[in-house]
């Protein structure tokens, strides 16, 4: 690599040709601060925080956006930088409701980290004591207060450039600026997928998800209610991050010992379901191939990319798997198969998932999910970063908790279950499982190393030899980040590009890194990829895994041997499969249109 | 801030969504196109209302969010139509000094119109204008072009009484 050679502060160091005066300086070991900088997708030089003295240059310069050249000398702490970097935040100051004692975001907020770190003890401009709250809660997954908001667009960033749906933007100018949708509509009115992307770029609390653990602790505390617990395979990649663990490092003893801790009646595993995923849609595409059905058959787990399909890509919706979200499987599951088990009325039973995600929590209330009837699948679902509020308003020490495992009733899974939460896991579990069923062999082959990777787009053939001689090879794909899934779409839409399967995560990098994770500063997240590093937690623990395919595991032979028959038998369809809807990718506009009001999302049944 | 979403019922005609259609059309694949397409728009239509930032929306590949953050942040971009009864009050500097912060108030009475908006039954639009050049007839008022001096707020509701019902 062609590399130029600088002094930062005072030191000669060599930074790749290319590179910023921010990341020549990074190269150096020395951070400038930034709160608008997104690597890649936000380099807008807005924020003035990373304003920084290079010598020959006129006034300072954005770090972010200011290209390091041969022979630079580049001073990140002069007093001079200092000080605009400190009015600069005064500024921001003056315009932000500080409730920091209250926020959910307290101590973990970039402003205020910043605002602690330059010794902004007084807010020359005035403080804005009665700054009211701007609360916009219309979603079932997401708060948004824009008297917290410091105009950074990252949340615009992702939600445009990671996932290419758009659905916020900066409206009207000067003091009115303010982050919202066309028309300034509520967010239940435009056609956002709720994936949380927004979320986990915020720097501060402006943008956070709704609160779910309210009604968790209701419930736990309800002696009259069975209180089941599942997680999903990404909670374990990150949860740790919340008490001081390094990312990638994989928590799964521990979290089941806290859930065990928090006084959940079963301690279960999503990762289970997620195997039952493997089966019904291993038997769905090997139908398909067969001739029943339209093909590609695309993946149906992730929620965001769901309500993307059904508002964006409707004429999609055949190609969509029938199979619900593991989620919703291991709710159906424990209000029928679990109930009847145990011999309780589903009623009494309340499913709470721990997940990864946003969307979720508008999965949970989708209008077509009652396996058991008149009863949610699932109660409630929150977030890894929720679960974790839980673990330390209990008061449960991290670094005490012993590592313990789920209840075995619906705790052992495969190792293709376990890599459902990065991208390309769902479709290396189905081809574990389909290549056995199809060619009617136990194959050694495992790894499926072409669908791993973060790359956003990733294709294989894979070519299977048939019990009668012949061969099939499956073209497949994968997705992650609606973005990618866009351009993914569009080419197998105008032909150019046919597959026999895709899979497709809204999330870019499946949901490892999905919008309900811990929430890492973008001074980490810029130079960290989070995807990898969390992915790696997944497949290390495959790999020790003694059970790597689904249709091996103990459990899921159970289930179709006492109480589902087999993948695709009536009572699987009724319990596991779901149906969609083609939604308007403006619905708010189009329901006012047709003189309709559109049903708020936090209705309950 | 004046309200975006305009009470008054869409209309747009076949002919002005052709219009529109060519110059989308004629701009698409430009780098830029969007404010050169939404000016020709609200020449088209006199004002961008929901349904026309989606036909430039979708006609151009763009996000709506993208179309509406240009129509809010330039003042050349309105959101409401013009009404059968179209009223400026110049707040310029020299209008302002001479009351026509106290005009706008009783306009604003008169016909229960806030400044930048229009009625729902599409009679009144009320616009506060900055400098109109006739300082010297300050403070000025004018109605479907017709400019008003050195007026009061007591004249105000005989000037609009005038153009009720067709009469100018």
């Amino acid at each position: 690599m062609d590399t130029i050679k600088v002094k930062v502060n005072g030191i000669e160091t060599e930074a790749p040709a290319g590179s910023t005066v921010l990341e020549a300086a990074r190269a150096a070991g020395v951070e400038i601060p930034t709160l608008c900088y997104m690597k890649d997708i936000n380099a807008i030089g807005a924020c003035r925080m990373c304003v920084t003295e290079v010598k020959g240059a006129r006034g300072l310069v954005a770090a972010c956006v200011y290209p390091a050249a041969e022979g630079m000398e580049i001073i990140t702490n002069s007093q001079k930088a200092f000080d605009a970097r400190k009015r600069t935040l005064e500024l921001i100051l003056s315009n932000h409701r500080m409730e920091c004692l209250t926020c959910v975001r307290n101590q973990n907020c970039e402003l205020q980290r910043l605002a602690r770190e330059y010794g902004v003890e007084r807010v020359r401009f005035g403080t804005p004591k009665d700054m009211q709250p701007q609360f916009e809660r219309t979603t079932l997954h997401l708060v948004r207060d824009n008297s917290k908001c410091v105009l950074c667009r990252r949340c615009v960033a992702a939600c445009g450039k990671l996932q290419s749906v758009s659905v916020i933007g900066p409206n009207d100018r000067g003091f009115a600026t303010h982050i919202g949708s066309a028309f300034d509509r509520d967010l239940s009115e435009v056609a956002c997928v709720s994936c949380g992307q927004c979320i986990t770029v915020c720097p501060t609390g402006a943008l956070t998800e709704v609160d779910n653990t309210p009604e968790v602790w209701a419930a736990l505390a309800d002696a009259s209610k069975h209180v089941v617990v599942g997680t999903a395979p990404a909670v374990r990649a990150a949860l740790g991050e919340e008490f001081g663990d390094p990312i990638g490092a994989n928590c799964q003893g521990k979290m089941a010992a806290a859930l065990r801790r928090l006084g959940f009646d079963g301690v279960f595993d999503v990762d289970v379901s997620a195997d039952m995923t493997v089966m019904e849609e291993g038997a769905e595409l090997l139908e398909r191939l067969a001739g029943g059905g339209p093909l590609p058959l695309i993946t149906s787990c992730s929620p965001g990319w769901i309500r993307f399909c059904e508002h964006y890509f409707p004429e999609l919706i055949p190609n969509l798997s029938s199979c619900k979200s593991p989620q919703q499987m291991f709710g159906a599951l424990m209000k029928s198969y679990y109930a009847k088990r145990k011999g309780l009325d589903p009623k009494d039973i309340y499913v709470v998932s721990v997940m990864p995600c946003t969307a979720k929590k508008y999965e949970v209330r989708r209008e077509l999910d009652d396996a058991a009837g008149g009863v949610w699948d699932v109660d409630a679902t929150i977030t890894t970063r929720e679960l974790a509020n839980m673990i330390k308003k209990a008061g449960i020490k991290w670094d005490r908790l012993p590592e313990e495992d789920f209840d075995p009733e619906f705790g052992i899974f495969s190792g293709a279950g376990v890599i459902f939460g990065a991208t390309g896991g769902v479709m290396e579990a189905a081809l574990r499982t389909v290549a056995d069923l199809a060619t009617g062999r136990s194959l050694d082959r495992l790894d499926y190393h072409a669908v791993r990777g973060v790359e956003g787009v990733k294709e294989a053939e894979v070519a299977l030899e048939l019990p009668d001689g012949g061969k099939l090879t499956l073209n497949v794909a994968v997705a992650s980040g609606l973005a990618n899934a866009r351009k993914l779409l569009e080419k197998v839409k105008s032909g150019e590009k046919s597959y026999h399967f895709i899979e497709i995560m809204a999330c870019p990098g499946g949901c490892v890194n999905g919008g309900g994770q811990p929430i890492q500063p973008m001074s980490v997240r810029n130079f960290t990829d989070l995807r990898s590093e969390r992915a790696k937690a997944l497949y290390s623990a495959d790999a020790a895994m003694k059970l790597r395919k689904s249709h091996e595991s103990p459990i899921v032979k159970e289930l179709y041997a006492s109480f589902l028959g087999k993948p695709g038998s009536h009572i699987a369809h009724e319990l596991l499969h779901t149906t969609y809807i083609a939604r308007s990718k403006y619905p708010g506009f189009d329901a006012e249109r047709q003189g309709k009001k559109l049903p708020a999302q936090s209705e309950k049944r | 801030m004046p309200n975006r979403k305009t009470l008054v019922p869409f209309r747009g005609t076949r002919e002005q969504e052709e219009r529109l259609r060519a110059a989308i059309e004629r701009h698409r694949g430009e780098p830029g196109a969007t404010m050169p397409v939404m000016q020709e728009a609200q020449e088209i239509y006199g004002y961008l209302p929901e349904e026309v930032q989606i036909m430039i929306a979708e006609g151009l590949g763009v996000p709506l969010t993208e179309v509406y953050g240009v129509s809010s942040f330039y003042a050349q971009f309105t959101h409401n139509p013009k009404g059968e009864v179209q009223i400026s009050v110049c707040l310029g500097t020299a209008c302002y000094v001479k009351g026509s912060g106290a005009i706008l108030e009783r306009v604003c009475r008169k016909t229960g119109c806030k400044a930048g908006e229009i009625t729902p039954d599409g009679k009144f639009s009320v616009d506060a204008t900055r400098c109109v050049g006739a300082c010297g007839l300050a403070p000025v008022m004018i109605v479907n072009g017709d400019v008003y001096g050195r007026i009061v707020p007591d004249n105000v509701d005989a000037i609009i009484d005038g153009y009720l019902d067709g009469k100018k």
